[in-house]
């Protein structure tokens, strides 16, 4: 364990080891052997032996599954307690309070004395809210923690329900239900008294923003999902509530008149699929601001004419989630701007680095492998271990001795994620590319830049991580002369089916497989391809990363003929079960019980000292 | 005096190294107009406005692709003196950043961000080479120059009725396609996934290599394909059957067949070789289609080989650069010049002035100027602009100049608006 030497005197009342200050200020520091992620500094809890942490990517690190998770137990002692005015964007906290105290109330004493008061009513007077006043109580850091944990877990489970169930079908409807029910979120609209349920749904949104305003790949996933839930929960709302959100959060349009409707008939019936004549004629319409709309006319599903739309009611919930989409990733942005603030405080902002990063499990930005894959076996890898996608860009770019920006995009990080260095990049593409129209100088001048670019060296020096599956379907889809996107997802199914002939799927296999593409289930299509060519039953993860699949497959060819490949192999498999943990949904075991506490000892005996 | 006569104004070629922007130049001359185009109609006030010039990026591209992103100026007149200090390739205008870009470094990195700017779109003939037989990649000729009439006309309509849109530039890019600069003060505020919205909207044609049939037709047909289409057809005969004969040969009709539901496939590649040309071909398949109905595949054909193809990555980003108005193509020495929508159907590309023609232009005025009045007491830019007329550019900068007093007059509109609505008060 990192030595502990002095008391942190950083922080008045802290009981922080001075190391660990300045390991969590500076978390690139190597020495201090200290993961990065530990929560809350206040009880040095040192979670995994210095040797051994030093070897775990702090990136992939079993977030979510051993140190969050176990985090809870610990402070169960302390009330340590955070002013949540922290979480106002645009607020300046200079000091948070910081109650360090023995335990004096016990959790319930504590619900009875908020409850006492007459306020529960006024805070919240719908089950569902956009979320626009941010809370301003004081919490402990435990409950804290809690709340983001389990709001955290039900945003995972949305994603995953909706990676696998068509949104808004009864399974999926219900499977999420379950899961709000067991995690205590409101659930119901009508259910009175839930009070403390609306308070956690409010407050853990608000910590999750903190955690999740920091970049943008985080904020699309946070929005993604938080869309998803709220989608869900206004739909399960009843007519008459419906009227009241709507009122409560300023959206009352209006109705367009007889006439206009009358004018307008054929327009409006043909540019609202699914409606007949005579229902055009019983619907309301509303005239909405483009901009409120935007959801609705990007896919056409609704009538434009000089920057209105006319919004049939049945589609009103579309407006509803636009606006709250659109002050969502203001607020974020905002949160991101008075973030500095929040990270000053050392408790937190571990815990926050802790929470985003267990998003979509690792994202594959740190090389652990850098420098283990020669070029010559590219060709034979990308037959064998490469997914569906980047097999495509690496024959499209042996055809052409090209691929278009994003292409070398998505295909360039890929290959950094499985442990192209830099220069053996620059040669890569460097090589092919001169086979065809483009000259060694050519190259060097136009895409050598970028190239460096990916890998940092260039422009505003971002350590681009590689795709995961998620932004490849969703984000730039390919177009003419494009190689890139997902297989599944953007190919004619038939191009597709003649494709996998080829590489010798059994027909059956291909019949799920489209199959699959045809339910939208891209990554189970993907998922269901690994199997097929790895000759598995049950590949025992969640497939939502190009490079995940890449590391499993590796994994898998070499297990049988032992560590051939590569010296450090061992490293990385192990560092693989993390990964599966946090992206099979947060179910969470707890390991290293035996490490933890005895580090739990040292702990008390540190405490009696105080 | 002497030394003034005695020197004359240098042929402007030789100040500038190869093909250099200068009608940039003009630009620049421009003076207050360029610089207020930008910023037009920023906010309501003048002040505003010179602000807003301030705010903006330019990048340069200088000599072997060197890329300077950042630049900001403070005036017209600097922006036009780093110009020629710095004499850049290529030109690209930004975003209206919330701080001077060129103190991006300064500021927080949070802080410094990219808050207006206007919509564009980059319309590039290369996105088109899967159905275009005449020319490819950076090719074009007049043949295919009618996709970019068609985009113009498909993307201008939807702009004006749909969306409300008032103030658009459209402009040749100086080799292979057209940029439009869509300048209203309130589209210039939108976000980027309002943009990128808007571009899936307008957009038909969807799929890369791996996509055959890359329109899908699906009932009702909204508006705006209908619309679209109306105006996509009364080019079609002429563009597609005639001049690309995309029904001229096997090889080619394979491509159209296979875009129609597979029931009528052979029954067409069967009668396709007893048929003289094109026009007949597609009158057969017309008529084979409406047995087969819910099908659009007619439709689907005429979108797929015509309508426009937006770079969705470019209208998206707030902060993406794109390249000046009035710059010089580096390849092709041609200026990139706004198209006078009233006279598209006669824009011809390759009739736009080039830096080389535009010197020999400018000294031919400059020597008859001096053989008439040996000098003036006119201040440069003022001349300047002057010489401009001159030129073969003269028409191009008209539309310019008619763009920017739209965008004043109706800035001024809604400022009279506006301190109305408060004298009520």
């Amino acid at each position: 364990m990192g030595g502990r030497v002095g008391r942190c005197r950083l922080v008045r009342g802290c009981q922080g080891a001075m190391t660990q200050h300045r390991c969590l200020r500076s978390p690139a520091m190597p020495e201090c052997g200290r993961p990065v992620s530990r929560p809350v500094p206040s009880r040095p809890v040192p979670l995994v032996g210095g040797a051994r942490a030093a070897t775990l990517p702090s990136r992939g690190l079993p977030v979510s599954s051993e140190v969050v998770m176990r985090k809870p137990q610990q402070l169960a002692g302390g009330s340590q307690r955070v002013c949540l005015n922290l979480l106002t964007p645009g607020l300046k906290v200079t000091r948070f309070q910081f109650h360090l105290k023995k335990m004096e109330f016990s959790r319930e004493k504590r619900l009875k004395a908020r409850l006492a008061g007459d306020r529960r009513g006024d805070l919240y007077p719908h089950s569902l809210q956009f979320y626009l006043q941010p809370p301003t109580e004081n919490i402990s850091l435990a409950e804290f923690e809690n709340f983001a944990i389990d709001r955290l877990k039900l945003l995972k489970v949305v994603e995953n329900l909706g990676v696998s169930y068509v949104k808004g079908s009864d399974e999926y409807k219900s499977r999420l239900e379950r899961e709000i029910r067991k995690l205590k979120f409101p659930f119901k609209a009508l259910v009175e008294d839930d009070y403390d349920a609306r308070r956690k749904d409010h407050i853990s949104h608000f910590i999750l923003r903190l955690a999740y305003c920091q970049s943008e790949d985080l904020r699309r996933w946070f929005i993604q999902q938080e869309m998803d839930l709220f989608r869900y929960r206004f739909n399960e709302l009843t007519g008459d509530l419906v009227e009241k959100f709507l009122k409560y959060v300023n959206l009352s349009y209006g109705a367009i008149s007889k006439e206009v409707k009358e004018k307008l008939a054929v327009q409006l019936l043909s540019s609202t699929p699914g409606l007949s004549g005579a229902k055009v004629e019983e619907l309301e319409f509303y005239k909405v601001p483009l901009q409120e709309a935007m959801d609705l006319f990007r896919v056409r599903r609704v009538y434009l004419l000089n920057a209105f739309a006319y919004v049939p009611q049945t589609d009103i919930v579309a407006i509803v989630l636009n606006n709250y989409r659109t002050k969502l990733s203001k607020a974020l942005a905002l949160t991101a701007r008075s973030l500095p603030a929040v990270q000053s405080d050392e408790r937190l902002q571990p815990l926050l680095n802790h929470l985003s990063h267990s998003y979509v499990g690792p994202d594959y930005s740190i090389q652990k492998n850098i420098g283990k894959i020669s070029l010559e076996h590219i060709d034979a890898l990308s037959v064998k271990s490469f997914p569906l996608c980047m097999r495509q860009l690496h024959k499209a770019l042996r055809d052409n001795h090209h691929l278009r920006h994003g292409g070398r995009m998505q295909y360039g990080l890929f290959l950094k994620g499985i442990g192209l260095t830099l220069e053996q990049a620059l040669q890569f593409w460097k090589s092919e590319f001169i086979k065809g129209k483009v000259d060694a100088d050519k190259f060097d001048k136009g895409y050598a830049y970028s190239i460096r670019h990916n890998y940092g060296k260039e422009g505003k020096r971002t350590d681009y991580t590689p795709f995961s599956c998620m932004k490849i379907i969703l984000s730039n889809p390919p177009s003419q002369g494009d190689y890139h996107g997902c297989p599944f997802r953007h190919s004619d199914p038939e191009l597709l089916k003649q494709k996998l002939q080829s590489y010798k799927i059994p027909p059956t296999g291909i019949t799920q497989i489209l199959e699959l593409v045809k339910g939208m289930h891209y990554q189970l299509a993907c998922q269901k391809y690994f199997q097929l060519t790895h000759d598995v039953d049950d590949i025992g993860f969640s497939l939502n990363h190009p490079n995940q699949y890449f590391a499993e497959s590796q994994k898998l060819l070499s297990g049988g003929r032992e560590v051939k490949k590569e010296p450090s192999e061992p490293e990385n498999s192990q560092q693989k079960p993390s990964s599966q943990k946090s992206t099979s949904s947060c179910s969470i075991p707890i390991s290293s019980n035996t490490e933890a506490d005895t580090e739990l000892e040292g702990l008390d005996a540190y405490f009696t000292e105080d | 005096m002497a030394r003034l006569s005695a020197a004359p104004l240098p042929p402007r070629c030789r100040l500038l190294p190869a093909p250099l922007p200068l009608g940039l130049r003009a630009l620049a001359s421009y003076g207050g107009v360029s610089g207020q185009r930008r910023g037009a109609a920023a906010g309501s006030r003048g002040r505003l406005v010179k602000n807003y010039l301030q705010r903006r990026e330019f990048s340069f591209t200088l000599r072997d692709d060197v890329y300077v992103r950042y630049q900001s100026f403070n005036s017209p007149q600097e922006l036009e003196k780093e110009m020629q200090k710095m004499n850049p390739y290529k030109i690209d205008v930004g975003a209206v950043y919330s701080h001077r870009p060129i103190q991006h470094n300064s500021v927080h990195m949070g802080a410094f961000q990219a808050q207006e700017k206007e919509l564009v779109f980059d319309i590039d003939m290369t996105d088109y080479d899967d159905v275009r037989r005449c020319c490819s990649s950076a090719e074009i000729c007049s043949k295919c120059w009618t996709l970019m009439t068609i985009a113009i006309r498909v993307i201008d309509r939807a702009l004006v009725e749909d969306f409300g849109v008032k103030h658009r530039l459209w402009v040749y890019s100086g080799r292979r396609g057209v940029h439009c600069w869509v300048c209203d003060d309130s589209v210039r505020k939108w976000s980027s996934a309002m943009r990128a919205a808007v571009v899936e909207y307008l957009t038909l044609v969807k799929g890369g290599s791996e996509t055959i049939k890359k329109v899908n037709l699906t009932d009702p047909i909204h508006p705006f394909i209908s619309n679209s289409l109306s105006l996509v057809e009364p080019y079609f005969e002429e563009y597609a059957l005639v001049g690309q004969d995309i029904l001229g040969s096997s090889e080619s009709w394979e491509k159209v067949v296979a875009l129609v539901p597979e029931s009528v496939r052979e029954s067409l590649l069967r009668e396709f070789p007893k048929k003289h040309d094109s026009i007949q071909r597609w009158e057969l398949l017309k008529k084979k289609m409406e047995k087969c109905k819910p099908s659009h595949a007619e439709w689907e054909i005429m979108l797929q080989y015509c309508f426009p193809r937006l770079d969705i990555n470019v209208s998206r980003g707030v902060s993406h650069l794109l390249k000046s108005p009035f710059s010089v193509h580096p390849k092709t020495g041609r200026v990139s010049v706004p198209i006078d929508l009233r006279k598209l159907d006669q824009f011809d590309p390759f009739a736009v002035p080039t830096i080389s023609c535009l010197c020999s232009e400018l000294d031919m005025a400059h020597e008859e100027e001096d053989g008439e009045k040996e000098n003036e007491a006119e201040p440069e830019p003022k001349r300047r602009t002057r010489d401009y007329k001159k030129t073969s550019l003269a028409p191009y900068v008209r539309v310019f100049e008619q763009f920017v007093e739209e965008m004043d007059k109706s800035r001024k509109g809604e400022l009279l608006r506006k301190s109305d609505l408060q004298g009520d008060f």
